[in-house]
């Protein structure tokens, strides 16, 4: 019988099996974050086990609220930054370098094809684009992977979701994974690693992929995953040039960790979405999902483009060529938020930074920032925010807020209107 | 980042599906970085007709009864915390999202499964009052009470789940061992 990609990982990471059905994997990556990290911290002090087990493995960021807006958040910030330099970690990434975590640490060429990765974030699924095993958890789970460089996890189960057929112009990664979960429920995935495949995940980028993965977790996912390939060689290639020498190399080390082709699923599904439209979410769930066209003409107070979902190049240029020329509605604030200071350079390189400002955009620093609630950009009661970000909770951007999901183009067409818009119209 | 608890007691049932992290805990609290400052905040802005965030039930509960999906959502441990900071020790739910499940666990708490039947039986009864639960780690087996009535349940913890209990939690069980 073969084996699937995260079977693979497991089996070349497996520290120890301390009761049946428990895997203790070692860890090639632990990331670490101001919001989450600071009492994992706390508590290795109060035990006097103020200790890393690899400090090239951890990499470090301040991004949930940078600049830090009042004194509790300088001291989440400065209790990171503390440690950081206590430590001498030496990829740790502050005011002036940092951005959002799950687009930074890939940016930097930190994940690579059959690495086991933690966070104590939930979105840490993303990371499965570049063929990892990356789980998000909580602060325990945290401290001792700082600690002991382990984690542990029941035996994987993957669902293997097969992205047939080819997808319409305007149809972007962000529909393809609200449909899926519209499909599959918040819980529809639960203890259950996504696999995506199929010819529209081959052919995406390692942006667009990175979208896919990014939402896997909204069903309930440990991780989403893609297969290694060329696209993904070719994305780290300046970080691996050294070890590989060539392309070919590479790709042909990397397809160790692609399932096999008689790997055993716990589901297989098949979509189709060469007829999919533009989606959208309603209500505070995330698989609340219809096609833009049955909300269009819904009030919206505020447009957020952004966040470690969709705040990369790639989801600005998008966004951008929807609203070039355009101006935002008097209705609506417009926010951007690059999600990097890479993606702001070069989005001010190709001028997609002025389309966005003449729009009326206001541009922030990359941030975390609204997704949450947590600083710029949150909402008032009774207020509705088009979003590129991945949760649409009761108040998760603000008491009394509705947050709705969706792709960049939506939301800059929205932006526009100042109702919800398939951009397609327009 | 935990001591031996206290299992069981007065009971609260949140009678809703997918309960995420947020509800438990908003966002905006994530900037203490102690876990008693985050008593007052317990399930502020959970959507549920009928629940009072601030009333006497919470306050005097021990145990949370609910349904399926519990804790989806943010991996903040802050839920489990917020729980155990406010003299909850104990989640029974049809079913619960990996990381919140995994964080319960992990602080030496229990996290518990049961069937929607045996959830619906529990929940029956508060109809009638105040719900005390018994619960017995070793034997698996849950008793709850209320107003005379007497239930009676088994439920299954993995070895493992087991274990980091006994331990107190995860860094306990992990320290020990790696």
């Amino acid at each position: 019988m073969g084996k699937t990609i995260a079977e693979k990982i497991f089996a070349a990471h497996l520290r120890d099996e301390p009761f049946e059905g428990t895997r203790v994997l070692n860890l090639d990556r632990v990331l670490c974050h101001e919001i989450t990290t600071p009492v994992a911290i706390a508590d290795l002090v109060w035990r006097g086990k103020d200790r890393v087990f690899d400090r090239n493995k951890i990499k470090a960021v301040i991004d949930h609220v940078t600049p830090s807006k009042d004194s509790k958040t300088a001291l989440q910030a400065k209790i990171l930054r503390d440690w950081a330099r206590r430590h001498e970690i030496p990829d740790f990434f502050d005011i002036g370098h940092n951005g959002v975590c799950h687009a930074l640490f890939p940016e930097k060429g930190y994940i690579r094809p059959g690495f086991t990765v933690i966070m104590g974030d939930s979105h840490t699924c993303t990371h499965g684009a570049f063929g990892a095993f990356a789980a998000g958890v909580g602060t325990t789970d945290l401290e001792v992977g700082i600690l002991k460089g382990v984690c542990a996890f029941r035996e994987p189960a993957t669902i293997r979701i097969n992205i047939n057929g080819s997808l319409p112009q305007g149809v972007v990664a962000k529909d393809v994974i609200l449909h899926v979960i519209g499909q599959l429920g918040v819980n529809g995935a639960t203890d259950r690693i996504l696999e995506f495949r199929g010819p529209v995940v081959d052919a995406m980028s390692m942006e667009a992929r990175m979208t896919l993965c990014n939402m896997a977790i909204e069903a309930g996912g440990t991780c989403g995953v893609c297969m290694p390939d060329m696209t993904t060689v070719d994305y780290l290639w300046p970080f691996i040039e050294g070890e590989f020498g060539t392309k070919e190399a590479a790709l042909a080390d990397y397809s160790k960790w692609v399932s096999d082709a008689d790997a055993s699923y716990d589901r297989v599904l098949d979509f189709d979405v060469s007829n999919l439209a533009p989606q959208v979410t309603f209500d505070f769930k995330p698989d609340c999902v219809k096609p833009v066209a049955d909300m269009a003409g819904t009030r919206i107070d505020q447009v957020y483009i952004g966040t470690c979902t969709n705040g990369r190049i790639e989801d600005l240029r998008e966004a951008a060529a929807v609203l070039k020329g355009k101006k935002v509605a008097d209705t609506v604030r417009g926010i951007v938020s690059p999600a990097t200071p890479k993606i702001f350079k070069d989005a001010l390189k190709e001028g997609i930074i002025e389309i966005f400002m003449d729009a009326g955009f206001c541009v922030t620093n990359p941030t975390c920032g609204a997704c949450l609630g947590m600083s710029n950009g949150v909402l008032a009661e009774g207020e509705a925010c088009a979003s590129t970000s991945n949760r649409n909770f009761n108040g998760r951007m603000g008491k009394g807020g509705m947050v709705h999901l969706m792709s960049p183009a939506t939301a800059a067409a929205c932006a526009i209107t100042g109702v919800i818009t398939d951009a397609r119209t327009l | 980042m935990s001591s031996k608890k206290i299992f069981g007691g007065s009971a609260i049932v949140l009678d809703r599906a997918d309960i995420n992290t947020d509800e438990i805990i908003p966002a905006k609290y994530l900037t203490e970085v102690t876990k008693e400052a985050l008593t007052p905040y317990i399930l502020e802005d959970l959507k549920l007709e009928g629940f009072d965030a601030k009333g006497e039930k919470l306050k005097n509960a021990s145990v949370v009864v609910t349904r399926t999906n519990f804790g989806c959502g943010s991996s903040r441990e802050h839920a489990p915390w917020v729980f155990e900071v406010n003299g909850v020790h104990t989640v029974i739910a049809e079913s619960y999202a990996r990381i919140f499940r995994q964080n319960m666990f992990n602080c030496g708490m229990l996290a518990i499964e049961l069937p929607k039947g045996d959830i619906d039986q529990i929940i029956a009864l508060d109809a009638d009052g105040v719900i005390d639960i018994d619960i017995d780690v070793d034997t698996q087996k849950i008793t709850a009470k209320a107003n005379g009535k007497t239930l009676d349940f088994s439920f299954e913890v993995s070895p493992f789940d087991k274990a980091l209990v006994a331990a107190g939690g995860w860094v306990e069980f992990a320290d020990a061992r790696y």
